[in-house]
């Protein structure tokens, strides 16, 4: 059965399109004709359109756009306007937040991190308004509110790194900067300036909720697609009428792994393992420097770290020996 | 139709692959364990990068050493300013290995102008080069704990050429840092001063020309007041880097990643680097830095500075400079201390000399003594005129290598001509004795240059 072999979607579905189900009083139309596009349809749903943005989309368009805009420029500004020069440096571009020596100051010069904090804002407004957004689309065809808050679970971290966790440590400087490396270099220097990461409790549930929603993505999807010849895919009515699918399904991992979960909980448990990643993640990097300034010693202190039997002969640091030049 | 498209996207697929992995280096390479078990404390080398580096880090061809004896230069020579306690003939050895080691290509005249005396200042080169000579004795003496014995010499980082290849300048202000925008904040740049990442691409201004503190992890599990920023360790980072690149290792040659501050988890390499860093920062701040209004402006850096040490200026790459090999063994004078006594293969030279013993040493085959060699032997001649019913007893011995027989016949000829010298010097026949060597231990040991010698005792 290749059909079961192909990363894309084997079957799509040729109908006149779907317009939506009728909105309430009050919420804008959607815009424009729905038309089909077969390559998109090897990825996911072959309909595109009709739109619908609406004040909160259109608003967060524009912040994203305004956002974008500062950071692409001055990245641009970097390179002396060259757009050879911005292509070829673009992942070590980056718009810095200010310097420490600026503190939590309201308004910095404009090169001195100004423009970061404006790109920040319009960033957070952008996201914060396509939050309300989503939150409202769900209520307006009737849907429970799950993806606004899995959402709000990254949101929270994203706040966290550049707006909660600087205002703490009273620095905008302590923030990260919009770059592709710069932002992973200031992961890692952030790791080492706080003993190491690794050892924060909360890095490490956040490691264990990201990988454990991977694999659990990958277990549902497997099953979902092996079983799929059975009806598999009714997904959320077998949650109450098991069929022959879910039955095989469930039987396959009792036999495997002697447990198995339901069409119900496997989405609850994926759900909250996707949400716990950055909801814990955030609270590791809350801590870090306001309650922690050193996570190694922190696990050493509490017998987490192992201790290592030694290797080489006692290393002294030169600087506590005496007479010694600094 | 269906294969044409599965091997488009297979082309496609396998370009992709190619564009992601084309600055990636090919396996294999070697991994050595340096830590404990399970640490990942490992040191990785690619070898056909590490293969490429040998000859870059062989050792030259070294001239050979000279007799130790002689008027010092200082009296020979006019204006000699820091080696003048070195014989002449060691003098000349070193100014010749200078030039080979740094303008093998102009010569002497590269430091010493044409058609004018040698003693002549007139170029800057000399004037850098006798600042350099001091700062070489500076290494070799004080920082004895970060080149041990080892030590430096003018080759650890000229390599033959005029420049070394690894200096580093002062990089021109940002023009954007000053404007309104774009800022690039001394980093976010593809630098290979911190080997291409985006962390700040200066770290030598601020630590290998100012005691800027490098530390920046905290020493206690909660905070305490260390108010060192996220920005200050990108900047301690971007050092780091620097060291791993010059010396071809992994953070894991000095540190257990664990925790980078701990020096009960490091190597003692990180100490030896510790006093390294100390060391480049004293040598920018004390002997390179001053040389300012001594350099030509093409010498200079685009603000105006001078070129100036960090550590790949030595390493190059290497995890020791030429893998550890010592010039300096050879060049004992580049460390201050006189050469040890070792003939040359010119003549003999007077080893030790006392009023009632002295030796005197040979070249290879030779029972010629110098000519120097009958001044050296005055105090004992002195001795001998002062106690007529003194005599001395002249042994000569040679050295194991070669035919034994031609060798007793080269030790007698040496002890000849001792006696020939005494009695040029004034001394009777009659109390000159000629002993055949009781013991031949000295021979043991090959062509050793202690061997190849005549050996006086007043009785």
């Amino acid at each position: 059965m290749a059909e079961y072999q192909n990363i894309f979607t084997r079957v799509q579905a040729m109908a006149p399109a779907y317009a939506g189900v009728p909105l309430p009083y009050g919420n804008k139309e959607r815009e424009g004709p729905p038309s089909h596009w077969h390559w998109l349809g090897k990825l996911g749903d072959a309909q595109v359109g009709p739109i619908y943005l609406g004040w909160l989309g259109l608003a967060s368009a524009l912040c994203m756009f305004i956002c974008i805009e500062i950071i692409g420029l001055n990245m641009l500004a970097s390179v002396n306007w060259s757009p050879i020069q911005f292509v070829r440096q673009l992942p070590w571009l980056a718009l810095e937040p200010p310097p420490p020596s600026l503190g939590l100051k309201l308004f910095p010069p404009l090169n001195q991190g100004g423009w970061w904090l404006m790109a920040g804002f319009f960033m957070t407004s952008s996201v914060l308004l396509w939050w309300a957004r989503m939150y409202r689309r769900a209520r307006a065809l009737g849907m429970g509110t799950h993806v606004a808050w899995a959402f709000a679970a990254a949101i929270w971290l994203m706040l966290v790194l550049g707006f909660i966790r600087p205002l703490l440590m009273g620095s905008w400087g302590e923030a990260v900067p919009f770059g592709i490396f710069p932002h992973l270099d200031w992961t890692a220097a952030f790791s080492i300036r706080y003993g190491n990461l690794f050892y924060n409790p909360f890095h490490m549930l956040s490691i264990a909720f990201l990988y454990g929603a991977t694999l659990l993505f990958a277990m549902h999807g497997a099953t979902i697609l092996a079983v799929s010849r059975f009806g598999g895919e009714r997904e959320i009515e077998q949650i109450v009428d098991r069929g022959t699918a879910s039955e095989r399904a469930a039987l396959f991992w009792r036999w495997t792994m002697g447990f198995n979960a339901t069409m119900e909980s496997i989405h609850r448990w994926g759900w909250w393992f996707a949400v716990l990643c950055p909801l814990v993640g955030g609270i590791g990097i809350l801590l870090t420097g306001t309650v922690v300034d050193n996570w190694y010693l922190w696990a050493v202190k509490h017998h987490v770290a192992p201790i290592y039997p030694a290797v080489f002969a006692p290393v002294i640091d030169p600087a506590t020996l005496q007479g010694v030049k600094p | 139709m269906m294969h044409t498209v599965h091997s488009r996207s297979a082309c496609l697929a396998l370009l992709g692959s190619v564009l992601l992995l084309a600055g990636c280096e090919r396996p294999p390479v070697d991994t050595v364990q340096r830590g404990y078990r399970g640490t990942g404390m490992e040191q990785v080398y690619n070898p056909r990068i590490v293969a490429a580096q040998i000859p870059a880090n062989a050792m030259p061809a070294d001239t050979p050493m000279v007799p130790a004896g002689g008027p010092p230069a200082s009296t020979v020579f006019k204006n000699v300013k820091v080696v003048g306690d070195l014989g002449v003939g060691e003098f000349t050895r070193l100014m010749v290995s200078m030039t080979a080691w740094v303008a093998p290509d102009q010569g002497c005249s590269y430091c010493h102008k044409a058609g004018e005396d040698f003693s002549a200042d007139t170029l800057y080169t000399k004037v850098v080069a006798r600042r350099m000579l001091e700062m070489t004795r500076h290494i070799n003496t004080d920082w004895k704990t970060h080149v041990a014995d080892t030590g430096v010499t003018c080759y650890t980082c000229h390599r033959g050429q005029n420049v070394p290849a690894n200096v580093w300048f002062a990089p021109p202000a940002d023009t954007h840092a000053a404007g309104m925008v774009g800022n690039r904040a001394g980093q976010n740049a593809p630098a290979p001063s911190v080997a291409y990442a985006s962390l700040p691409n200066d770290p030598f201004g601020a630590y290998l020309d100012q005691p800027n503190e490098i530390r920046v992890v905290g020493t206690t599990a909660l905070p305490t007041g260390n108010r060192q920023s996220t920005k200050q360790t990108e900047f301690t980072y971007g050092l780091m880097m620097h060291m791993s690149q010059s010396l071809g290792v992994n953070c894991t040659y000095c540190h257990n990643t664990r925790s980078f501050a701990s020096w009960d988890a490091s190597t003692p390499q990180r100490a030896t680097a510790w006093y390294g860093i100390r060391m480049v920062r004293d040598l920018n701040l004390q002997y390179l830095d001053p040389l300012a209004g001594v350099f030509p402006a093409n010498r200079l850096g685009p603000t105006g500075d001078v070129p100036k040490a960090n550590c790949a200026t030595c390493h190059q790459g290497a995890f020791k400079p030429m893998y550890g090999a010592s010039l300096l063994k050879t060049h004992p004078e580049l460390a201050g201390v006189r050469a040890a006594v070792v003939p040359g293969d010119a003549a003999s030279a007077p080893a030790a000399v006392s009023s009632n013993s002295a030796v005197l040493l040979f070249a290879v085959g030779s029972p010629a003594l110098a000519a120097d060699a009958a001044k050296g032997l005055e105090p004992l001649v002195a001795a001998l005129k002062a106690d007529p019913a003194a005599k001395v007893t002249v042994s000569g011995y040679h050295s194991a290598s070669g035919d034994l027989a031609q060798n007793q016949e080269l030790a007698k000829q040496r002890a000849f001509a001792v006696r020939d010298a005494l009695k040029a010097a004034g001394i009777a026949e009659d109390r000159v004795v000629l002993q055949k060597p009781q013991s031949a231990e000295a021979n043991l040991a090959g062509e050793d240059p202690k061997a190849r010698r005549v050996e006086l005792a007043v009785k």
